[in-house]
């Protein structure tokens, strides 16, 4: 065993030791879940419906997709704030390679993903070989990718008029029959599947949570910590530019000024998982159970037509709540 | 020094938003001052106007199409009248702050005239004192502002637009049942006049049809969507979908679509928009009203040129609105105000 293996040996048992409390948030937000579910059924009968349902789990598609390259970076003791402008500016990337070049729908949604994965090259440069402040760099790149958004697009939105086939991808069904989902969703759900062995089973995903536990000790023991920083963000802005060809498809065009907030509901997302901000824990499961939390709730008490002011605060509320318990269960 | 006190009133956060996007907007440079400019005549009656002759327009917001739209008409009046003009706005309709920074540059730059869409009516007031003591006649467009400064307001009637589209909507669905609305914001003027134009309206000559709910998007389609798609399905019921502004005509349009309502609810939209006039031509949507931002533009320019020269102008312009759908949506008269 080398050193570096080692030294992420013991980052990994001292998260082993957490792990019983790990599964005991999962089974909170999950239990959070269930009563938010049970709740809003009782108050209406408009809630438990099929049709509302699949709203609630395309409405979680973005933010979800967002939130799991987020949770990487949160992992790693990071933060990346650029995840929404970032998928705005790969929601215009891939509209210009197929509306504008109209070259074919797999180079647009590659082409989605590279600038994605590019902008997080970036984030992950400045983080780690520049030694910027993830807050900082991020928050630049938030600006930067913005702007790009704007100017690529010319302050338009972009249409996928000449290519319906673009918006069945994540409005059709491949299920079909009395499995009527939305491809968005079964997107979300595959792209989690991807991110959760990624994060459990690779190195890549090893490192994440050595680098959140303890980076000086994993840099002594000869990782190339940086490296790994940088492709760990890069991964993050690969699944903004998941976010982004979604979101595209899903508007049916890229609309440039939107994304700023976004960051932030996907953040809140893995909060609630039971990501730690302070780095070294956090499970794929957790954010998704998150991002259903999120968006389940937005979505009662709207058809409980609670006024849009209370909607904002209760959803601040949990997100204090979510933190407040992470802290109570860790100075057990 | 007018970068310092942008430096010491922005916190570090704001500053980088202002660096990061807000710079493109203004990339026209400022015109040199022109010495007949720098002569406190800007006001006086009969001053002159020339190619030097200085309006910044202050809009509040710039990557809308509407903006740009605005944006436009206010670029042709310039060309028209051989005046010089930059066109700036903050990045949403919320950034009241960034708008007064705009503002106070602009004076800064002690310009002959300048034109504002205030984004809150009152908190530009000192600055507007400050103007009038400058003598810089002070136009307003799109909305008014409560103060007596501005020697004109050229806008929309946006409440008896409103009530124009609460008209049609009680008209199509029979004078009676539920009907939902979305808003982009629940602070703005436009915001705020097109909700109560909309429901007042209702209330006193359609009685029997009910708003059921009223919620506020952001002017974000895909809030805007997921919001009307939670009204659809609290409110079975549903005849008639009112969206107050072009992100949340789209998110209604989004959530008929996803929901496989089309046809089953009546759907009255505002502004245009290539989604908006398609939904329109396709019979998605029943119909919308249109203002005329390539005028707004045009006439905010148009006046402030007139307040240099010392004319006199009437207290508010009103700009107009039209109602067109399928019917009318190529009628020369209406297609020059829609927008893409």
């Amino acid at each position: 065993m080398t050193s570096a293996e080692s030294a992420v040996a013991v980052a990994i048992a001292q998260r082993r030791s957490l792990l019983h409390s790990d599964a005991i948030q999962r089974v909170l937000a999950f239990g959070a879940l269930i009563v938010l579910f049970a709740i809003f059924s009782v108050a209406s009968p408009n809630f438990l419906q099929f049709d509302n349902i699949v709203g609630i789990l395309l409405a979680t598609s973005v933010n979800g997709v967002l939130a799991l390259g987020v949770t990487f970076v949160i992992i790693t003791g990071g933060i990346d704030l650029s995840v929404g402008t970032v998928m705005t500016l790969s929601a215009v990337m891939t509209a210009v390679f197929i509306s504008v070049w109209h070259l074919p729908l797999p180079l647009g949604i590659l082409a989605g993903l590279a600038t994605g994965g590019l902008a997080g090259l970036v984030n992950g440069s400045l983080v780690a070989r520049m030694r910027i402040p993830p807050f900082i760099a991020t928050l630049g790149m938030l600006n930067i990718a913005k702007g790009l958004a704007l100017v690529i697009s010319g302050l338009k939105p972009i249409y996928f008029n000449d290519t319906p086939e673009f918006n069945r991808l994540a409005m059709g069904s491949i299920a079909g029959g009395l499995l009527e989902v939305p491809n968005a969703v079964f997107v979300l759900f595959g792209a989690s599947i991807v991110a959760s062995l990624i994060l459990t089973r690779t190195v890549l995903g090893r490192y994440a949570f050595a680098l959140g536990s303890n980076e000086e000790a994993t840099r002594l023991s000869g990782v190339n910590v940086g490296r790994w920083k940088a492709a760990i963000y890069a991964l993050a802005g690969m699944f903004s530019g998941l976010g982004g060809v979604l979101i595209a498809a899903r508007l049916n065009s890229a609309q440039p000024s939107l994304g700023q907030g976004y960051e932030l509901d996907a953040i809140a997302a893995a909060v609630i998982g039971g990501t730690s901000l302070s780095g070294g824990e956090g499970s794929i499961l957790g954010t998704v159970i998150g991002a259903f939390i999120i968006s389940t709730l937005t979505n009662g008490l709207r058809i409980l037509s609670v006024p849009q002011e209370w909607q904002t605060v209760v959803t601040g509320g949990i997100v204090i709540l979510a933190v407040y318990l992470d802290i109570v269960r860790r100075a057990r | 020094m007018p970068s310092l006190r942008v430096l010491s009133a922005a916190s570090s956060l704001c500053l980088a938003v202002v660096v990061g996007a807000c710079a493109p907007a203004a990339a026209p440079a400022p015109p040199a001052q022109a010495p007949a400019a720098q002569q406190p005549a800007a006001a006086a009656p009969g001053a002159q106007v020339n190619a030097n002759t200085y309006i910044p327009v202050i809009s509040k917001g710039f990557q809308h199409q509407f903006w740009q739209a605005v944006k436009l008409g206010s670029e042709n009046a310039a060309k028209d009248l051989n005046v010089k003009i930059t066109f700036e706005g903050p990045e949403n309709e919320s950034q009241v702050d960034k708008q007064i920074e705009m503002l106070q540059a602009a004076l800064d730059k002690k310009p002959n005239a300048i034109c504002l869409a205030a984004l809150d009516s009152k908190a530009v007031v000192p600055l507007l004192e400050k103007a009038q003591s400058a003598k810089i006649p002070v136009v307003g467009f799109d909305s008014g502002v409560d103060s007596n400064i501005p020697v004109t307001t050229a806008a929309t009637d946006n409440i008896a637009a409103a009530g124009a589209a609460a008209d049609k909507m009680a008209q199509m669905i029979g004078d009676e049942g539920e009907v939902g609305v979305i808003v982009h914001d629940q602070t703005s003027r436009t915001g705020i006049d097109r909700r109560d134009g909309f429901v007042n309206q209702m209330k006193t000559k359609h009685p029997k049809v009910n708003i059921v709910d009223i919620q506020y998007g952001g002017g974000d389609q895909l809030k805007s969507t997921d919001l009307a798609k939670a009204m659809m399905q609290a409110h079975p019921n549903l005849k008639g979908f009112f969206g107050a502004n072009e992100g949340s005509i789209i998110g209604v349009l989004n959530a008929v679509k996803e929901l496989n309502k089309s046809g089953k609810l009546v759907v009255i939209g505002y502004d245009s928009g290539k989604q908006q006039t398609d939904a329109i031509r396709g019979g998605v949507e029943a119909g919308a009203i249109t203002q005329d931002p390539i005028g707004i533009g045009y006439k905010c320019v148009d006046s402030a040129v007139k307040a240099i020269k010392g004319e006199s102008l009437p207290k508010n312009i009103d700009t107009g609105f039209y109602w067109y759908d399928k019917t009318n949506i190529d009628d020369p008269k209406v297609k020059a105000v829609l927008y893409d």
